[in-house]
Parts: C-alpha cells; structure tokens; sequence
C-alpha cells in the first residue's frame, strides 16, 4: 500500500458518495448550495481524520470484540465535540447545518472506515485515509451543491459570509441575471436526479480512460 | 478464561465510556457560555430589527412575559411577548405567534408592535415552507415581509388583512398562496389578541425564566 494509493483510492476510485455510495442521507439533504455542501464536507472530513487516527492508534488493545461499540462510543464522542464547537464558533452556519451534524453518526462512511482500514493500519495511512475520503466525500458535496444552486437558483457561491465571515458576502456569483428558478433542482428529487449525473460522468470518464488504456498497448506491439 | 477475557470487555468498554464522556463534557463547560450568547445574540438580532434598539431602556430580552391563547396566537402552547419601555412607559411589544396553517404545518413568527398598535415589523423564526415558493417569506429571500409594516387594524380592515387573490392588499407568491395567506391571518390575529390585551401585556410582572 502506498500513499498514492490511498489518496487515489479515497478521491476516485472507491470515493465515499460515487462508489460506495454511503452517506447518502446527509449528502442528498444538505446539498442545496454550494456553500451548504462544503460546509457538511469539511465537517465529515475533520471526523473523518479524528476517528481514523483515534481507532488506528488504540486498534491493538481493544478486543476484537467489542470493537464495534467502542468506535460508535469515539464517533459519536467527536460528533458531539463538533457540534458544540461549531454551535459556538460558527452559529450561523450551525442554524443551516445543526440538524444534519448529529448524522455523522449514522453516516456510514465514518464508521465504515473505521472498520474496513483504521482498524488495519498504522497511524499514518489512517490519517492519510481519513483526509482523503473525507476530500471525495466534500468534493462530491460541493459538486452536487454547485450543480443544484447553479441550476435551482441561478447563482454559485450564495451566503458564503455563513462560514467566512461578512468579508466573503461578495463571493456570490450570480450566473444568470433575472433568473426564475428551478424548484426541481432545490428540491429533494433534484439531489437524486444530480448525484445520479454525477455517479454516471465518473462512470463515463472512468470508460473513456479504459478504453484509452487498453488502446495503447496495441500501438506498442 | 472466558470470564477472564468478558471482565477485561467490560472494563475496556467502560474506560472508553468514561474518556469519551469526559471530553464531551470538557468541551460543553467551555462552549456552554458561547452557545448560550450565540442563541441571545441572534434572537437580539431579530428583536432590534423590529423595535429600534434607542426608543427603549429596559432590558427586552428579560422584560417577557408568557401568555397562552390558541385561538389568536395559534398554538395551546405559552407564547413569549418581549416588552420594551422607555423610562418606565411601555413603548412597544414584540410577540411570538404562530401561523398553524402554512402549506407545510407550523410557521413560527415574531410580530412587533408599538404601543398604539401599529406593527413595527414582522419576521419569520421557523418555518418548513417549500424552498423557491413559500419561502419568500424569510426576509433573506424577499421583501415581502416588510409590507407589514405600519399597519394596523385601522389602517386596514378587516376584509383588507388578506392577500391579493382573497380580496385583500397583501401580495401572495405566484404558486404559493397558502403561505402567505397563513403568515396574513397570524399578524392579523395577533394584532386583535395585543389590541384585547394591551393593557395586560404591560401591567404583568416579568415571568421569571426557569434555567
């Protein structure tokens, strides 16, 4: 195992959303906006890491099996951790996000990392593993959330002052001027019909570079 | 044996217990403070936006009393009404109701009105209406809740508290009627609830808030 292998493996290859396709119920809630996205992506992956790191470090003394309530106990402890934080430091974008944190929990992707790699590998892979899953996982978010503001509303980047502060108010583009709206893409269906888009571009990429490869051998012989 | 390995389980699980229930608890008495002031701040917030912060001395966060009324403030559940007083003389009052009939259940507002009954403005707290229809409501998305403002049940009456497709003066959405339509009745009712209280609301003491 490589390093490269696992930042290819956690961007593209196996990612969170497009492949394993866990951690839905957050990911198709929340995506309304960019900013939105990116928010709950950055928040997945910070515990992401923590857990990872935590269950790789203490994975040799705990028995096999109670392993499965102790990692719940240290992810739901982390959730909780991040919420009060953010409920303390980042107010506004805890009113937009708050009901969709304590999901983390469930989010399988989380736990399910703990299980099939924190649980196997030394400390640093671990982390590498958690920053890179959570990395696809929040690029998915933003894509999705980009793609619904953009379509839905006619803008990209709208209320980004929630996590950056009054500064980032002029961050908001506005794409199409005396825009209508377009209900369906705000709308729960909307993040089904977008996530399907996106799983079915990264197939289609995922084909073309197949095709690609296997054409170039037959040019060496 | 077996009992052995079951003790060393359980104390496993149980240091693991206490260490993540520890940090949860570190953390809460050191962000307890902050939340509790993020959550004053933004509801101070909303509260200036109705009554401006200089025609009033008194603390209105504090000065509250609670009432309950199903009928005109829409839920059987005690309403919080924030008064503001200068020097003594009551000025104006902000209250909470609640809109029970909005396209997608309850919508949760506040209503500030001056001491003559005039509204000072109106602003939406929680709602669950439609995203891109019924939330033009939420003053981050329209303007449409500063058409409240100045009126009274004597400016308009009582056929004219409605939106435009029922009659009245106040604009709905286009494909969403239902949610203005509520948010309409609600400032109306409690426009007629502050007109048969007035009095009342100002002579109370304060509730004391329980922790």
């Amino acid at each position: 195992m490589t390093y490269i292998e696992i930042v290819h493996d956690g961007l593209w290859k196996n990612n969170v959303s497009l492949v394993q396709l866990i951690g839905l119920c957050p990911l198709l809630a929340v995506t309304s906006t960019l900013i939105n996205g990116l928010g709950l992506g950055v928040a997945t992956t910070l515990i992401l890491i923590a857990s990872n790191v935590t269950i790789s470090l203490i994975r040799s003394i705990v028995p096999n099996e109670i392993r499965l309530p102790i990692f719940v106990l240290i992810i739901a402890s982390f959730v909780t951790i991040t919420e009060m934080i953010m409920k303390a430091f980042y107010y506004d974008l805890y009113l937009i996000l708050g009901i969709f944190i304590p999901l983390i929990v469930v989010n399988c992707s989380v736990i399910g990392r703990a299980e099939v790699f924190a649980s196997k590998n030394p400390v640093n892979y671990a982390f590498v593993d958690g920053l890179m899953m959570g990395f696809g996982f929040t690029f998915v978010l933003v894509m999705l959330g980009g793609l619904r503001e953009l379509l839905g509303y006619g803008t990209l980047f709208a209320h980004a002052e929630i996590m950056f502060g009054e500064t980032a108010k002029q961050l908001k583009i506005i794409i199409f001027s005396d825009y209508q709206g377009f209900l369906l893409a705000i709308l729960p269906p909307g993040a089904f019909f977008g996530l399907g888009l996106l799983i079915a571009l990264k197939n289609w990429l995922d084909k073309k570079a197949a095709v690609n490869k296997s054409i170039v051998p037959l040019y060496s012989y | 044996m077996i009992k052995e390995k079951m003790l060393r389980s359980a104390i496993m699980l149980a240091l693991f217990a206490i260490t993540g229930a520890g940090l949860v608890s570190l953390t809460h008495s050191h962000t307890e403070q902050q939340i509790k002031l993020n959550e004053q701040a933004a509801l101070l917030r909303t509260l200036s936006a109705l009554v401006i912060p200089n025609q009033y001395d008194n603390k209105l966060f504090t000065d509250t009393l609670t009432v309950t009324n199903d009928t005109l403030l829409g839920s059987d559940e005690p309403m919080t009404i924030y008064r503001a007083r200068k020097q003594g003389k009551p000025v104006a009052a902000v209250l909470t109701a609640i809109a029970p009939d909005g396209y997608n259940g309850r919508i949760l507002l506040l209503v500030g009105v001056n001491y003559q009954g005039s509204v000072l403005g109106v602003r939406i707290i929680a709602h669950q209406e439609t995203p891109g229809l019924g939330d033009g409501i939420e003053i981050r998305k329209s303007d449409w809740i500063l058409g409240f403002n100045h009126q009274s049940l004597t400016t308009l009456s009582k056929d004219l508290w409605k939106v435009k497709r029922d009659g009245g003066v106040f604009d709905q959405f286009s494909g969403a009627t239902i949610t203005p339509r509520a948010v309409v009745k609600a400032v109306y009712n409690t426009l007629i609830y502050y007109q048969q209280h007035r009095d009342q609301i100002f002579a109370v003491k304060p509730t004391q808030k329980d922790k």
